[in-house]
């Protein structure tokens, strides 16, 4: 770790950054501009969860890294092999053993402990962005508590196809204030954001923005009376582990049609195979 | 400036700043948890809590309010070692540290803007004590209730009624520290 400050970013950045967590935790859901830092990587590849979770390691971490779901994948291994050369920290795969999950686009399975933190990287961190392009406008309508915008655009959904048609970033109010975006996990995701016992920390780099749901907040999704909201997902069990609650990916096999169902939390999948439990077309097992 | 003022700050600054503030993190975050901080030997009056507080989050950018007893000159030449932060009246603090006695009245300190409410000030509260018992506390970070021995009521469900506007608080005696944001409601 010679050649680095602990953790990547001088003391006076972090102190910066510091600062805006804190004030975000002070105001749940509402977004804390922050002078985001260039970055050894490029905006789009999780640079403010990357300067939120350095301005939070400590020595004792040990750093979890997800890429939807995956421990696996490119975005994943690179931030965690990078906080292993800047920060020294211990890493794992396994959500109980992390003190810090570093996230893109997910919530692990597992129960999270309040001894864990959350750090979420947020591309579009502004809700109301794709109904009102002015920065200036948003932060009033913020101000205001003036979310009829957001209300007209999910009523819309409904008249067009029927349903609420957002899948991901699905829109929620945090502690009946800020409407907030809970950046792009699936709405599967959505009620795992209330009332978690562990801190959960947005971080938007490009955008410059940090906000946070503290621990045991009511975060809501919005909806409708006649239309309330559904935290859907494909309804298969995963080939795999066999779960039929899990978050699936759908993975194309051949050009026949053919298609298999996985769970997009790999250490879900694989804690659940080493356990035993298979599925559809999980391999037949050597032994046998 | 006396030689006093140049000793007592972090020795590993980067190790002990990132610990010290998964404290305030922490206490911030979870309302009636009190933490305990190491790491700085501040010059009196400032408690040990308190001076590990004031070396995680100030620096040039950070106009500090030091209240009463605490603005005297052995503080400010540490402080201004320490943390290079200027030194200002109340109404233009991001942060302010002293009793509660010498921060009142609290109606001084800024509370944010509707469109930046992170615009408020911060307040470290000196306390001749500090236990989970006495004020119940509700709100964000708090699984049902919690407690926290805190000066006075009034202020601060004054100051919850503001929300999403208000200032933020830590409360340290000795080498303990505990949080108050302001989202947290606050009754008798």
């Amino acid at each position: 770790m010679s050649g680095f400050n602990f953790a990547y970013l001088d003391e006076q950045t972090k102190r910066m950054i510091r600062r805006a967590i804190l004030k975000g935790v002070a105001v749940p859901g509402y977004q804390v501009p922050f002078a985001s830092r260039e970055m050894p990587m490029p905006y789009g590849w999780g640079t403010g969860g990357v300067q939120v979770t350095a301005a939070c390691l400590t020595p004792d971490d040990t750093l979890k890294v997800i890429d939807q779901g995956a421990d696996d994948t490119t975005n994943a291994v690179s931030i965690r092999k990078f906080f292993q050369r800047t920060a020294g920290v211990a890493v794992t795969e396994r959500t109980a053993e992390a003190t810090i999950i570093q996230t893109r686009h997910r919530i692990p399975e597992a129960a999270l402990t309040a001894d864990q933190i959350l750090v979420y990287q947020v591309p579009i961190p502004e809700p109301l962005r794709f109904l009102e392009p002015r920065e200036t406008e948003t932060r009033r309508m913020h101000a205001l508590q003036d979310y009829g915008l957001m209300h007209v655009k999910l009523y819309e959904d409904i008249a067009r196809n029927g349903a609420i048609a957002t899948a991901y970033a699905y829109p929620v109010k945090v502690e009946g204030r800020y409407v907030m975006d809970p950046s792009p996990i699936p709405k599967f995701d959505n009620p795992k954001l209330s009332n978690s016992p562990a801190l959960q920390l947005f971080g938007a780099g490009r955008e410059q923005r940090i906000y946070a749901v503290p621990p045991f907040t009511q975060v809501v999704s919005l909806d409708f009376d006649d239309y309330p909201f559904e935290a859907s997902k494909a309804p298969h069990a995963c080939d795999l582990c066999g779960d039929p609650g899990s978050y699936l990916d759908e993975v194309i096999t051949d050009d026949q049609g053919g298609r298999m169902f996985v769970c997009s939390d790999t250490d879900h999948c694989a804690t659940r195979q080493a356990a035993g439990h298979r599925g559809r077309l999980s391999p037949m097992e050597a032994a046998q | 400036m006396n030689a006093q003022a140049l000793t007592g700050g972090f020795t590993e600054a980067p190790l002990q700043a990132a610990i010290g503030f998964r404290a305030l993190l922490t206490a911030l975050s979870r309302p009636g948890t009190v933490m305990t901080l190491t790491g700085a030997q501040p010059v009196a009056p400032l408690s040990v809590a308190a001076g590990v507080a004031a070396l995680v989050l100030l620096d040039q950018t950070t106009p500090l309010h030091l209240a009463g007893a605490h603005d005297c000159p052995a503080l400010r030449d540490w402080i201004t070692f320490h943390t290079g932060a200027p030194l200002v009246a109340a109404e233009a603090a991001m942060v302010a540290i002293g009793t509660w006695d010498a921060l009142m009245p609290v109606s001084r300190f800024a509370i944010g803007t509707a469109e930046y409410p992170d615009r408020a000030a911060t307040l470290i509260v000196e306390m001749p004590g500090l236990a989970t018992e006495g004020a119940m506390l509700r709100g964000p970070g708090i699984d049902g209730t919690a407690r926290l021995s805190l000066p006075e009521i009034a202020t601060f469900r004054a100051n919850r009624a503001l929300f999403p506007l208000g200032f933020d608080a830590f409360f340290t005696h000795g080498d303990r520290l505990a949080g108050l944001p302001r989202s947290t409601s606050v009754e008798g």
